[in-house]
């Protein structure tokens, strides 16, 4: 592929490495193990059977007509939000578990933001029978308080992140340590497409089931498997992997990323990543990421705890770098009302990580002809109390 | 040669070093302290410059360093510090930190700066050594500094060779697979591990890290290797009062 990664790891100028020696044999073990076994005949088997008797996949690619009248464009949604847990992170968590197994861990540590990947992460984890440690920033906790019940309920357990913003970053920071501290038993299951190689690649192919399906769905519905727009919300940049993956060498095929803005890029309480960041290190790759001029990483806000990430995934920084992508970006109070305006034209409410996306809409020009997919990266049942205590009903 | 070669190329054994964060727990406490370590008997020095999200450090280096940025320490205001170091402190000195804050000032010059101000070498933990071969072996063999690489339990005996070929100075053997400010239980696996790389008989000296707070682990660290760094012990220290008085008396019970 084009734009995938090469042998060291890299995507572009991005990707890599950057992790300390601790965590070096865990990585390489990945790194040699992780093609063979996803290649792996009865890998395949159990995922593919497991994506469909248990998340329910295929996701439906459903043609959401009354968006389509109000944009004047064909807008399909690709609907991730029907997934078993409610969002895309089911995919990953189902393969990594599969993987994690397969290298004989007994221990499955993550980190979540808006708590969609931990609640996946201990899905697959009750589902297996495997001991589950979810960290999580106290920040969030108290924001998507459902989703720390789910996971208890599930039998994980959760820890707060107390450090820094004590956020998505900082529950990464924490899983980090964990894993350090437990080499050889544990695996940690990354929930985005960030961290060091491989997991970025990793995580976009167990993602990539999304444009894989998407495409022949198209191709059933208008007669071409490719659209002229595909759209999705970046925070870490998991769901829009997936939504891009085999589109991207489709150049025809114009892609889009919506980064939380926050209150506004400019208000300095904001996550648009590639708007304010700039090229460096964070969690083990080289990628842009918001920071200082002395290279300190900079808290980003937004009111999505799931796009709340001073990062984004090295293929993302890639795909930005040389425009394969567009990268924009919607403002919390663009992120409700178009969350609000989904609820009431097609009966779905969105997660606000995937408002962000439908938000973007407004901005756009599009010919009547045209075929576009949104990825509904998840439903919003876990912030129905952001969402109503912003409208007030 | 630098500093750093000529006391490892010395006969002289139980060598300790002291790490502590740059600008914790004050602005211009840096050249102080380093001075109050060298005339305590310490051998050499680590002086952390900090990052937001040191994942490899457990809490108290965490704390020290948040604490170091929240009192305005970046590298610019470190080597400002350490201008005049070499007038005060003979021991050698090597810089900690993570990769980011260095990529941002530039690689280039921060090894430039870095020898200007007297340091001898460079200890960064998320710099990987492929990376490093690459893109920065150059600046820093350019400016005679050391860059030391980390060895832990679990390190695969090709790679330890790898490093040893790379290292130039002495080699930072981990006690255990862990964040740094974890307790040291000294244990049969340990001293099996410790005796795997003596048995290796590589080029250069081991100094074992991370868990040595006491007499008890140093002592043990020494039996293997040409001595033992205390980071999180001492960063813990000063942080209660008239630290610098109390100097001499902490080294005290790590080295009798």
């Amino acid at each position: 592929m084009k734009y995938g990664v090469n042998d060291q790891g890299y995507y572009g100028d991005f990707g890599g490495a950057y992790i300390p020696e601790m965590l070096y044999p865990n990585i390489e073990e990945l790194r040699q193990q992780y093609l063979d076994i996803i290649k792996d005949a009865d890998f395949r088997a159990e995922f593919e059977l497991l994506l469909r008797d248990y998340v329910g996949r295929p996701s439906p690619l459903y043609y959401a007509k009354r968006y389509s009248e109000r944009y004047g464009a064909n807008i399909f949604f690709k609907r991730e939000d029907l997934n078993h847990t409610g969002s895309h992170k089911i995919n990953n968590a189902i393969g990594q578990i599969l993987l994690a197994i397969r290298l004989g861990k007994k221990r499955i540590i993550a980190e979540t933001g808006a708590g969609q990947h931990g609640v996946a992460t201990a899905t697959v984890c009750a589902l297996k029978g495997i001991e589950c440690v979810v960290y999580m920033g106290e920040v969030d906790m108290e924001r998507q308080a459902p989703n720390v019940a789910r996971m208890k309920m599930l039998g994980a357990k959760v820890v707060p992140a107390t450090s820094g913003s004590k956020t998505l970053k900082d529950a990464t920071n924490e899983a980090m340590r964990d894993w350090i501290n437990n080499p050889v038993d544990t695996h940690y299951i990354i929930g985005s497409v960030v961290g060091p190689y491989p997991y970025p690649e990793m995580v976009a192919q167990f993602q990539s089931i999304i444009s894989f399906e998407t495409k022949k769905q198209l191709l059933e519905k208008t007669g071409s498997e490719l659209p002229q727009y595909v759209l999705a919300c970046v925070g870490g940049g998991s769901n829009a992997m997936g939504m891009f993956y085999h589109f991207l060498d489709d150049e025809s095929v114009k892609l889009v990323a919506v980064e939380a803005a926050g209150q506004g890029v400019n208000t300095g309480h904001s996550a648009a990543t590639t708007y304010l960041g700039r090229e460096g290190v964070l969690h083990g790759s080289r990628t842009i990421l918001m920071q200082t001029d002395d290279g300190q990483v900079v808290e980003p806000y937004s009111i999505s705890a799931g796009l709340d990430y001073p990062g984004i995934g090295p293929q993302h920084a890639h795909l930005y770098k040389i425009k394969r992508a567009e990268y924009a970006n919607a403002t919390d109070e663009e992120a409700l009302q178009a969350g609000l305006l989904c609820c009431q034209l097609e009966g779905i409410i969105p997660a606000i990580e995937t408002a962000h996306a439908l938000a973007h809409l407004e901005k756009m020009k599009f010919k009547p002809t045209d075929n576009v997919v949104i990825c509904i990266s998840g439903r919003g049942d876990k912030d129905l109390s952001t969402y109503i205590k912003h409208f007030g009903f | 040669m630098n500093r750093l070669n000529k006391l490892f190329n010395s006969n002289k054994e139980r060598l300790l070093s002291i790490y502590f964060t740059a600008g914790y727990p004050a602005l211009n406490a840096t050249v102080a302290i380093a001075e109050a370590l060298e005339k305590a008997g310490v051998d050499f020095l680590e002086i952390g410059f900090p990052y937001s999200d040191p994942v490899a450090d457990g809490p108290t280096i965490q704390h020290s360093s948040e604490v170091a940025l929240q009192n305005g320490m970046n590298l610019n205001r470190l080597f400002e510090e350490l201008k005049d170091i070499r007038q005060r402190v003979s021991i050698p000195i090597l810089l900690m930190g993570y990769v980011n804050p260095m990529v941002q000032y530039g690689v280039e010059s921060f090894c430039k700066k870095a020898a200007e101000v007297g340091v001898d070498g460079v200890i960064v933990p998320d710099l990987p050594m492929y990376e490093y071969e690459k893109l920065y072996a150059p600046a820093f063999k350019d400016n005679g500094l050391s860059n030391i690489f980390l060895v832990t339990p679990q390190t695969s005996a090709d790679r330890i060779r790898k490093i040893d070929g790379l290292s130039s100075s002495f080699i930072y053997l981990l006690s255990s697979s862990s964040i740094t400010g974890k307790n040291l239980e000294v244990s049969f696996a340990i001293e099996d591990y410790y005796k795997r790389i003596q048995s290796m008989q590589l080029h250069n000296p081991a100094i074992i890290g991370f868990g040595i707070n006491n007499q008890q682990t140093f002592d043990k660290a020494c039996e293997y290797a040409k001595g033992a760094i205390v980071g999180s012990a001492f960063v813990k220290f000063l942080g209660s009062e008239n630290y610098l008085e109390k100097i001499p008396e902490f080294v005290r019970t790590i080295r009798a």
